[in-house]
């Protein structure tokens, strides 16, 4: 007679986690958009995304021709801000180039600025600006409007030295310093919230196939008529996705660093706990879609229909939570991206310790518990 | 403990107002191969999913290896093996793969699978192939495959859900000469399937039609018990006229379309082959030969089957 063997549950999950490898590896589509994507994301969005107002293109009519004329132009053309595009006589021309959009920026220097200037009078200059895009046009106002201040200023106290006031001094004066990115470069703020981003769709995407394969294969129907536990299955079908999700997100790190020079201030090991947990929702998230689908292509569609538009709108990512409506932000408490994306740039910008965001890191192991522990719940109910 | 590997009492299912299984009740020796028998959609992979613990009963009990399949699902999981009709191999794995996956699921040992993994590529005639890929494999191959897969872990019971379709005659002899050597080995064998010659290998017969046991026993049993009257082989020309003839006599208990052949059911053996060749000729229609035949298990079903139909037809009009 046969004697019952009692299973070896390590055994088990052994079989899983080594079955799972073998598949991904065998399926070179799943690699590479599990490993390669994620970089190739960062590199399009991060190039795409910049809300750095730089390089815009300037006409410059100078009807004066003096040399405080030159002076105050090369105000604008001596920064990265502005390349000049054109020099025109006639101010005319202005409209048809801002028209065709060949400048985003015109300036009119009238003839007599010299002299007004020398005389004390009040010279008028004319900007002319592209409004089209209303964001980078406000910017592009910005660095105008300190351009011609800074001009000013430098002006006045020339003139009144000139008269004899020597030693004036502005009244007040501001010294403005900005911590954590000093050059507010956009591309600080952006990549942590892009890494984000895309690993959220990436992981979520990969393991929402993984459940719901098995269902159309009919190879679940097997293993659930073997000893193998829903929880087993569970775990051992994330483990291997959580070792390349790791070598993935390490090559987006190292891309942020390379292309974009976003440097981790802070502390490594905190940056890998909270990247793995992150890693596990995800994961776990993508699990759970699959084990309520029944069909790939259902899956796929929930799959980037929960985290696309919510990770892109809803985490902080480019819209700060504290501007949105109370109703949204209660929303935004389920997008597990806002807990990452709050720890990830307190990591990474500003060299934070757990101190600053334990309670972000607690929020990201719940919610991988939760999505984890409702998969296991769903495989077992499967059954019925 | 008593002779029997599994026992079904009073087990239905019901999906929604469709009754798939209705209270099912029968026994299973330990060591037989015991076939379960029906037509597509007539409750034999609803009873065979139950018992496996892929789904739960609506009411009524089983047991299998002696263990509850409601209330210790996982003790049963422990003593069974599995095949379906849908091959459930990984298609993207090797076949040592495959059987490496199926092993470490059952909790057996690295060590052990090592050991088993000879047996199964002898028994799946799977020598020299064990790193093919398994979509590579042609249809009987993946069969013996997935049945050394579904038997590693030497379960005491087997459970087979048609695991001969679609698959070409000789492989189908081959596979059913693996039934015949594990219940030689003493495990229990649970095979449905709705080929009828392969019924006449099993030792013991349920025949399931809308969901209801209709007829059981062993394949000679099953013919004394169903059919006491004696079948009468016709052949002759326009066979499906020469039905319509017949069928008209009240004489004539039962006729069917064999082939080429004409079955007919009468009361008397010397009197009804009289009576059905005066008939036919009378009509123009040669009977070139007419033997008693001993009745297959097919005569035996489209018998009861007939009956079980013709009686639903009755209550149904009342």
């Amino acid at each position: 007679m046969n004697s019952v063997r009692v299973p070896h549950r390590l055994c088990c999950l052994r079989a899983v986690v080594k079955k799972e490898f073998r598949q991904i590896g065998r399926d070179a589509r799943t690699l590479i958009f599990l490993v390669v994507m994620p970089g190739f994301l960062l590199l399009m969005f991060g190039f795409a995304l910049n809300f750095d107002v730089k390089h815009v293109p300037l006409a410059v009519c100078d009807e004066d021709g003096s040399a405080a004329a030159r002076e105050f132009i090369g105000n604008f053309t001596h920064t990265e801000y502005f390349d000049l595009k054109y020099e025109l006589s006639d101010p005319r021309e202005v409209d048809r180039l801002l028209g065709e959009e060949k400048v985003r920026v015109a300036l009119v220097v009238p003839l007599g600025f010299a002299t007004d200037l020398a005389a004390g009078r009040d010279p008028a200059v004319q900007v002319l600006v592209d409004g089209a895009n209303a964001s980078s046009a406000s910017t592009a106002v910005g660095y105008i409007s300190a351009i011609v201040q800074n001009d000013a200023v430098r002006m006045t106290t020339r003139l009144l030295h000139d008269r004899g006031l020597k030693g004036f001094v502005l009244p007040l004066a501001s010294d403005v310093r900005v911590w954590y990115n000093p050059e507010l470069r956009s591309a600080i703020f952006l990549v942590p919230g892009l890494m984000a981003f895309i690993l959220m769709v990436i992981l979520v995407v990969s393991t929402a196939f993984s459940v719901v394969r098995e269902k159309e294969r009919g190879t679940m129907e097997q293993i659930m008529v073997s000893p193998l536990k829903p929880g087993e299955l569970i775990v051992g079908k994330t483990v291997p996705y959580i070792f390349i999700s790791l070598v993935s997100s390490h090559l987006v790190l190292l891309l942020g660093r390379v292309l974009f020079g976003v440097a981790i201030k802070g502390n490594y090991l905190l940056l890998l706990l909270t990247m793995t947990l992150f890693l596990i929702g995800g994961l776990g998230q993508g699990l759970l879609i699959s084990t309520v689908t029944r069909t790939q292509q259902v899956a796929f569609q929930l799959a980037i229909l929960s985290t696309f538009l919510p990770t892109f709108i809803l985490s902080g990512f480019v819209f700060p939570v504290r501007n949105m409506p109370p109703v949204v932000q209660a929303l935004t408490y389920l997008v597990p991206a806002k807990y990452f994306l709050v720890a990830l740039r307190s990591i990474i910008i500003k060299g934070a310790g757990l101190r600053a965001f334990w309670d972000q890191v607690l929020c990201l192991a719940a919610f991988a518990a939760i999505m984890l522990g409702i998969s296991t719940l769903r495989m077992k109910r499967g059954k019925r | 403990m008593t002779g029997n590997s599994i026992e079904v009492r009073d087990l239905t299912r019901v999906f929604g107002k469709f009754t798939a299984v209705d209270h099912v009740t029968f026994d299973v020796r330990r060591g037989e191969i015991f076939g379960f028998l029906g037509a597509n959609g007539a409750g034999k992979s609803t009873t065979i999913r139950m018992l496996c613990g892929l789904l739960g009963p609506t009411s009524g009990t089983a047991t299998v290896g002696g263990f509850d399949i409601g209330r210790e699902p996982d003790r049963v999981k422990e003593r069974i093996g599995y095949m379906s009709q849908k091959f459930s191999l990984y298609e993207d794995l090797t076949v040592d793969e495959n059987i490496s996956f199926f092993g470490g699921v059952y909790g057996l040992s690295r060590d052990r699978v090592r050991e088993k993994m000879p047996w199964v590529l002898e028994m799946a005639g799977l020598w020299g192939r064990e790193r093919s890929l398994t979509r590579e494999l042609s249809v009987g191959w993946k069969q013996r495959l997935a049945l050394g897969c579904a038997i590693l872990h030497e379960p005491e019971i087997v459970f087979l859900d048609e695991p001969t379709g679609g698959v070409d005659p000789v492989s189908r002899r081959n596979f059913w000469e693996l039934i015949n050597r594990l219940s030689g080995g003493g495990v229990t064998v649970f095979v449905t399937t709705h080929y009828l010659d392969e019924a006449e290998y099993c030792n013991d017969i349920r025949l399931i039609y809308a969901g209801r046991l209709v007829a059981g026993g062993s394949p000679r049993e099953m013919k004394r018990t169903y059919i006491r009257n004696p079948i009468l082989e016709v052949e002759c020309d326009r066979v499906v006229d020469a039905m319509e003839m017949l069928q008209k006599e009240d004489w004539v208990l039962e006729t069917s379309i064999f082939g080429a052949y004409l079955h007919v059911s009468v009361g008397d053996e010397a009197e009804g082959k009289a009576k059905v060749r005066r008939l036919l000729e009378a009509n123009g229609i040669a009977v070139r030969r007419m033997d008693r035949i001993v009745p297959s298990l097919e005569d035996v079903f489209i018998q009861r089957i007939e009956q079980e139909s013709g009686d639903g037809d009755s209550r149904g009009t009342k």
